[in-house]
């Protein structure tokens, strides 16, 4: 057989086994229809494999093992959850699976929220238009069968439908309590016609967790989403993150990483309607056995859209930090703005950063540039500091910091930017 | 110009402009055809072809095998997918491995004997296989500059010219099957020492079937005394061109080596699939321009070489210096990745390109960049411009290895768009394995850049002259760095007036 053939057949092959391992969830007549299509792209797709291009720079083994690696937990030493301080509508996980008793009453104004697990079991739901639905489109041009494999077995996650302007945001909190728990958690967002609604995540979530989020943005409307993937060295996941921006719609997404043997963070985004825009920004601090990938993928589909993306990585003693970017302006989407950066920062000698920021364009009145640098600290900038008195230690923490705060300024709102800000500066003057 | 009609005129992309581009594919230049008995091998590629190429050129034990074992390893790979590329199967068996004038059956002692037919051939291209001192297109330059060119004619070198002075220098310019037989210890040295046998599909067919090409060597010290340049043309049909080029600069030295490459139109796809091999040692520095102006296909598609060519020099030992400069606007197909392996500390390598596609083109084509040498340094300039309904992708790797501490990248790839029926895409790979080396790169869509015209405005100039300023900008990067001879013949060749049109 020759070399492609034999890759198909084996990543096939993978995926048979993996999909004899495990039932189908249980479910009503929609998600079980949900649940099936996905399954059938597994089986077509096959699992992903070190040598798909795709996956270049990130070994997948991890997340596709039928039986995910044990993780230590991590202490916090008493440390405060990140969004502590804000008043927010609670909706807490524990190794993936929902927690009411924590929880605050699923009620909010102009909000409709349920649990995935409950609306699986009703015959209809509202959700089933778009449940699985982004995750089937995400896989043209490449294939991201694990948000396959997610939409057929997850039975976790939240259906949300804003309808208006909430008072607060929605507050998903994802706490480990086991060694061993392997997530799977499915988000659907609904954010209707002019409504405007805030969607904050944070904590480790699980030993091993794939998690997708499939928001569907109607014409004027905005969605904000920030995330916190906390501070947890041995976990391992993939989180997806599928967003059809309609017209005249905004998105604003921003990711902290801080630490985590393997952290794979997918977004895809397609600016559907016009004049829609989208900013997705991500801040990375990486320390010793970490690898972290953010693979974003933007395309333009409509006419006059701007889209952003700002990736930062601090990175050092072994720590790995991979961006594959690419934004894609279909011949239709005139008039686009599109600008990318990606750039590390890499602390001492053995750390790496792996980049692949591509452009496929397809419209001539367009302006889309991207950047990537990697570098060490700039001397310079350092000599400049330390010629005003600042030590060495404090100079060097505060030029990490004002790196890192290019992709922290991509938060809308400075309240969550801050309180960001302050973890991230605790963070690194622990570790010194 | 239906053609031109249905191309959506833009605000700023003046008619003139898009006219020229057009023009381009419509009036290729060197479509000719020349009329002249040939001496084929048999159709189709198996090992016997291998054999009798390699009896051809009355070839060594070594090299044959060598050869074999290229094409058995061939036989296991396929043909590569990754490039943003759509390209028609490709019949192996329907194509002539092996082409030769007839009248080069007797190996003519020096280009006096050679086929007058030839001799025109390459007179109506412009290239002076008389030693004669002035190219033209350089009239009145102050002093006539030399170069010495090694002219392939499909599968055979003709000649090759000043081979004397040369020799004088010490330097050896000659076909490859010239060094297979006197130089064979250089030969068998180098050979596949920069691109193995089975480095990817086409550079294993390659090491199969070559029948032609260029080798020189410059030895230690010495400065060659003038350009070397090589013209490919490719005559007869259904034939593919597998020219293989060795260059060899030894420690201290420096060449300039030019390639240039023509062919007729005809309605079906040609095949052409070289390797060019450069080893370059301490302190030493090739520069190394190619003017690809292979018959792109006509304004339908129809025809054209497909490229498929694998460039690589290795800066082998310290402070070496290798430049890619290319200019390309011919082949229906270009997959092209000219690169440098910066093997030695405080090496350098520089990659320098314009990729014009126009009509159905598509180029796929950048570079390389391996470092694995402390303080190594490379600078990549690519610009990428399409029109038409053709696709053109800058794909390139930077690799910084952990050993490469205190390297530096320097990466730019500019496309522009004329019409919207035509792409431009950018495919890079950045790999950095250690802290102290700084990359950086740089990568713009647009027609002119906002902030440099802004900057020219508020020095005073008015828009008009500011759009030409920044658009005349937007190759000359690339064309200054051609050897002056190519640079006309670029310059000629690009011939897309940009001035003022794009704003």
């Amino acid at each position: 057989m020759m070399p492609r053939a034999k890759l198909k057949a084996q990543k096939r092959d993978a995926a048979e086994v993996l999909l004899k391992s495990r039932a189908v969830p249980a479910g009503g007549a929609w998600i079980t229809k949900a649940r099936q299509a996905a399954l059938s792209r597994v089986s077509e797709m096959g699992l992903p494999n070190k040598r798909d291009e795709y996956w270049r720079y990130t070994d997948p083994r991890r997340l596709t093992d039928s039986e995910g690696q044990a993780a230590r937990l991590h202490d916090s030493q008493g440390e405060l959850p990140v969004f502590d301080r804000f008043d927010r509508l609670k909706v807490v996980f524990v190794d993936g699976v929902f927690d009411p008793a924590q929880s605050d009453p699923l009620a909010l104004e102009g909000v409709e929220i349920v649990p995935l697990a409950e609306a699986a079991q009703t015959d209809l739901h509202w959700a089933r238009d778009l449940y699985g639905t982004l995750e089937a489109r995400a896989q043209s041009p490449v294939e991201r069968a694990l948000a396959s494999l997610n939409t057929a077995y997850a039975t976790e996650g939240m259906l949300i439908r804003v309808t208006g302007k909430p008072t607060k945001p929605i507050s998903l909190i994802y706490q480990r309590s086991s060694e061993q728990a392997d997530a799977m958690v499915h988000h659907v967002v609904r954010v209707e016609a002019g409504a405007v609604a805030t969607i904050l995540e944070n904590g480790p979530m699980a030993a091993r967790f794939n998690q997708v989020m499939e928001v569907e943005i109607a014409e004027g409307a905005t969605f904000h989403h920030i995330r916190a993937q906390g501070r947890d060295h041995e976990r391992a996941g993939a989180a997806h993150l599928f967003v059809r921006v309609g017209v005249d719609a905004q998105l604003k997404s921003f990711t902290l990483t801080a630490n985590g043997a393997l952290i794979r963070n997918e977004a895809v985004i397609w600016l559907d309607g016009a004049d829609g825009s989208a900013h997705i920004a991500g801040a990375t601090v990486g320390d010793g056995a970490f690898h972290h990938d953010d693979t974003v993928f933007i395309n333009h589909a409509a006419p006059r859209c701007e889209s952003r993306q700002v990736f930062k990585k601090v990175l050092r003693s072994g720590a790995v930090g991979v961006f594959q970017g690419k934004i894609l302006v279909d011949q239709i989407a005139q008039l686009t703005d599109g600008y990318q950066i990606s750039q590390s920062l890499l602390l001492n000698e053995d750390a790496q950063f792996l980049a692949k920021p591509e452009l496929e364009i397809y419209a001539d009145d367009v302006k889309c540039s991207h950047g990537s640098t990697s570098g060490e600290i700039d001397p310079h900038q350092l000599f400049y500091l330390r010629a005003r008195g600042i030590p060495e230690d404090q100079a060097k923490l505060l030029l990490v910091l004002s790196f890192l705060a290019e992709a922290l300024d991509e938060i809308a709102d400075t309240a969550y930017a801050e309180d960001l800000r302050e973890r991230l500066e605790a963070w690194l003057r622990r570790r010194g | 110009m239906a053609a031109l009609d249905e191309m959506k005129m833009r605000d700023g992309v003046d008619r003139e402009t898009v006219e020229t581009v057009q023009s381009m594919a419509g009036t290729y230049k060197h479509g000719w055809e020349t009329d002249i008995e040939m001496d084929f091998a048999p159709k189709g590629l198996n090992e016997d072809i291998v054999k009798l190429i390699s009896s051809k050129n009355n070839e060594p034990e070594w090299l044959l095998e060598w050869r074999l074992q290229a094409y058995r390893r061939w036989l296991t790979m396929e043909s590569p997918d990754w490039a943003m590329l759509d390209i028609a199967e490709i019949d192996y068996q329907e194509q002539y491995y092996y082409a030769k004038p007839k009248s080069m059956a007797e190996k003519p002692k020096s280009l006096d004997d050679v086929d007058p037919k030839l001799l025109e051939t390459y007179e109506k291209l412009g290239i002076p296989l008389k030693e004669q001192m002035l190219l033209a297109g350089v009239e009145g330059a102050e002093e006539g500059r030399k170069v010495a060119v090694d002219a392939v004619f499909d599968s055979v070198s003709l000649g090759t010219t000043f081979q004397k002075e040369l020799a004088a220098a010490g330097v050896i310019f000659c076909s490859i099957s010239e060094a297979v037989e006197k130089h064979p210890e250089l030969v068998k040295r180098y050979l596949g020492s920069v691109v193995p046998q089975n480095d990817n599909y086409f550079a294993a067919l390659n090491s199969a079937v070559f029948s032609d090409g260029s080798f020189v060597y410059i030895p230690a010290g010495v400065r060659c005394p003038m350009e070397l340049s090589t013209y490919f043309r490719i005559n007869a049909e259904n034939t593919g061109q597998f020219e293989r080029t060795l260059i060899i600069a030894e420690k201290g030295s420096y060449v300039s080596y030019l390639e240039g490459c023509t062919a007729p139109k005809r309605d079906t796809s040609q095949l052409h699939a070289a390797v060019v091999e450069i080893v370059v040692l301490e302190d030493a520095e090739v520069k190394y321009s190619t003017v690809q102006n292979w018959f792109p296909g006509d304004e339908n598609g129809k025809g054209g070489i497909y490229n498929f060519v694998t460039k690589r020099a290795d800066c082998r030992e310290d402070r070496a210096k290798v430049s890619w400069t290319q200019v390309e606007t011919g082949s229906a197909i270009t997959w092209k990745y000219p690169s440098c392996i910066l093997r030695g500390d405080d090496t350098q390598g520089e990659f320098y390109s314009i990729a014009i596609a126009n009509n159905w083109q598509q180029a796929d084509t950048g570079t390389k960049m391996v470092h694995l040498g402390k303080n190594s340094r490379s600078r990549i300039v690519s610009k990428g411009i399409s029109a038409g309904q053709a696709q053109n992708t800058y794909r390139g790797l930077v690799s910084m290895h952990p050993k490469a501490t205190n390297s530096r990248n320097y990466t730019q790839c500019d496309s522009l768009l004329i019409g919207d029926k035509c792409g431009a895409h950018t495919v890079p790979y950045i790999e950095v394995r250690n802290a102290s080396s700084r990359v950086e790169h740089e990568a713009t869509t647009s027609k002119v850049d906002d902030d440099q015209l802004f900057y020219c405005r508020s020095r005073g100039m008015d828009e008009e002259e500011a759009v030409a300023l920044v658009v005349n900008g937007f190759c000359k990067e690339v064309l200054q760095e051609l050897p002056m001879e190519f640079a006309m013949e670029a310059q000629a060749l690009v011939a897309i007036s940009l001035e003022g049109s794009v704003g």
